[in-house]
């Protein structure tokens, strides 16, 4: 079983330039929003977005909450002052507050749900006010293992780095100037004090982007992943995972009763016409 | 005989004939004003490619009374052409079709065979395959066109060979995946070993078009080539960049080729025909 997931990033910065360009001109728009975390996924896709539409059609938004690392927006700031955007920032505090407020007994989960979709409804607002495409920031990692919230920070017009795993971000994050603290601190969602991906996954990217590799891309069987040396803990947990949050990758089923039904048998693409 | 051959490494407007159309004439013009003697463009080069539920609304028929094809054979008088649509029979089954256009008629039609159906692929659920693989001649020698899954399948240019193609014409959108930390996909890198490799095998002329752009998260490759007899590049137009490239090829080369490797004098097609009874038909 050979690994490969390295990643020639010039070929790989090409097609995702061109895509961003392509689909954000074709819908009849020439500028993008993008929610920067501080985090190393935001800053690949608002480069990269910057690199295809020039830096002033780009928007970015840093929305911390009184709890965020202080570090979170000044990593943000950094890239906003590297790369030579429109910025504006807007505090969510206020917004989601009164809802948390709401039910004292509320989870951690809950509180990082809320945050996370108050940050898609600022974003869209901002999408309207700038006349920009808000451009997504999920990995594949993230994506197949269903880490991320629905209608939250998974919420966008078009993904650029949907289909590179965390540790291809990474490289591509190498190549693009993209200051060395944000590639090489840990990964978090930063939706409580001390939370870490990794920490609350129970493994490292290093590793389960390896096996999803194997099982994904090269369509290894688990059993065969744990013949190769995986842990079987690690391979259960993993395939489960993908398994149980195929509902945050499809749109929701429509219930079929006409003879022609929108994702079943009315097929076209969103760039029809153009 | 010397051959000026351009490729028109395109993008398309999906599902938009009329604007395809006038893309395709200005590029006629150009390879006209160039002293181009064919003009090679992509696969549904008309049309755009991931048409889904677009197949039955974006079909046209290759005679001079249809709209799109009116304009492009009068445009053909003057070079030949090779073009990508939807086809309609008169039975309504659409295909996935290349025409060869040459002084204001249709020489032939190829109804793409492999209808590719797995992986990102769903053609077979929205066209018929072609049932047919010939050879035709033009005022240039005798052709063979191909189309995209067509000839990731040995045996079409195979057949075109036999069938006395000198010149294979390729049309392609190929869809770009595959990353492997090489500076190409591995798309890319397959589609060019197989051309070579037909170039060489067969002694003959391969002729690649494909086109370049987006349609929703797909990217097309381009990088259209031209290999001779021997195998060797003749050119190659760059990855992801709409171009239009021309260059001559030396039809002598099939005499000089063929006199140091009589690979096509030396082949037994009965011995082909031979063993695949036996295979077909356990004969």
């Amino acid at each position: 079983m050979e690994n490969n997931l390295s990643i020639d990033t010039g070929l790989v910065r090409k097609i995702l330039t061109g895509f961003i360009h392509s689909e954000i001109t074709r819908a009849g728009f020439s500028r993008a929003v993008i929610n920067l975390s501080g985090g190393i996924d935001s800053a690949v896709s608002f480069v990269l977005a910057c690199e295809a539409l020039g830096s002033q059609n780009v928007m970015a938004l840093c929305l911390p909450y009184e709890t965020s690392s202080a570090d979170s927006l000044e990593h943000a700031r950094l890239l906003i002052d590297q790369f030579g955007s429109s910025s504006v920032t807007i505090p969510i505090t206020e917004m989601v507050e009164p809802l948390i407020k709401h039910d004292p007994d509320m989870s951690a989960v809950r509180k990082g749900n809320i945050m996370a979709r108050a940050r898609m409804i600022v974003a869209y607002d901002q999408s309207e006010a700038f006349k920009g495409l808000v451009v997504g920031t999920g990995n594949k990692t993230e994506i197949l293992l269903g880490y991320t919230t629905l209608y939250g920070d998974s919420a966008c017009a078009l993904n650029p780095i949907g289909d590179l795993y965390k540790t291809q971000v990474r490289q591509l994050a190498r190549s693009l100037n993209i200051p060395d603290v944000i590639i090489t601190k840990p990964p978090s969602a930063d939706l409580w004090a001390g939370q870490t991906d990794e920490g609350e996954l129970g493994f490292t990217y290093e590793a389960v982007d390896k096996l999803l590799y194997f099982l994904v891309d090269q369509r290894y069987r688990p059993e065969e992943c744990v013949e190769a040396g995986f842990e079987e803990k690690l391979v259960r947990k993993v395939v489960e995972r993908i398994r149980k949050n195929q509902f945050k990758r499809v749109l929701p089923p429509i219930a079929k009763l006409s003879n022609r039904t929108v994702g079943y048998d009315f097929l076209y693409l969103r760039d029809w016409g153009t | 005989m010397k051959l000026r051959l351009a490729l028109a490494q395109i993008n398309t407007r999906l599902g938009d004939l009329r604007a395809n159309l006038e893309k395709h004439l200005t590029l006629i013009e150009k390879a006209s004003q160039a002293g181009a003697d064919l003009l090679v463009f992509p696969e549904l080069s008309l049309t755009g490619y991931l048409l889904q539920d677009l197949v039955p609304s974006v079909s046209s028929r290759p005679n001079s009374e249809d709209p799109i094809f009116g304009p492009l054979l009068d445009a053909s008088r003057d070079i030949d052409l090779m073009v990508g649509f939807v086809d309609e029979d008169s039975r309504h089954r659409f295909y996935i079709a290349s025409a060869y256009l040459s002084q204001g008629q249709v020489l032939h039609v190829h109804h793409k065979v492999y209808l590719p159906t797995y992986g990102l692929f769903d053609e077979g659920r929205f066209f018929a395959p072609g049932s047919s693989v010939r050879a035709f001649d033009t005022r240039f020698g005798r052709f063979g066109m191909l189309i995209c899954e067509d000839f990731w399948h040995a045996s079409p240019p195979y057949l075109l060979w036999l069938d006395g193609a000198d010149v294979m014409l390729f049309a392609s959108a190929s869809p770009g995946r595959g990353l492997n930390g090489e500076a190409k996909l591995e798309s890319s890198a397959w589609v060019e070993h197989t051309n070579r490799a037909y170039a060489g095998l067969f002694t003959t002329f391969v002729v690649h078009a494909n086109r370049v752009g987006f349609e929703d998260g797909l990217n097309f490759w381009g990088g259209s080539t031209i290999f001779d007899p021997d195998g060797k590049l003749v050119v190659q137009g760059p990855y992801f960049e709409e171009t239009f490239i021309t260059a001559g090829i030396d039809l002598n080369q099939l005499h000089r080729t063929r006199a140091r490797l009589p690979l096509l004098r030396d082949e037994h097609p009965e011995l082909v025909q031979h063993e695949l009874e036996r295979i077909i038909h356990g004969k």
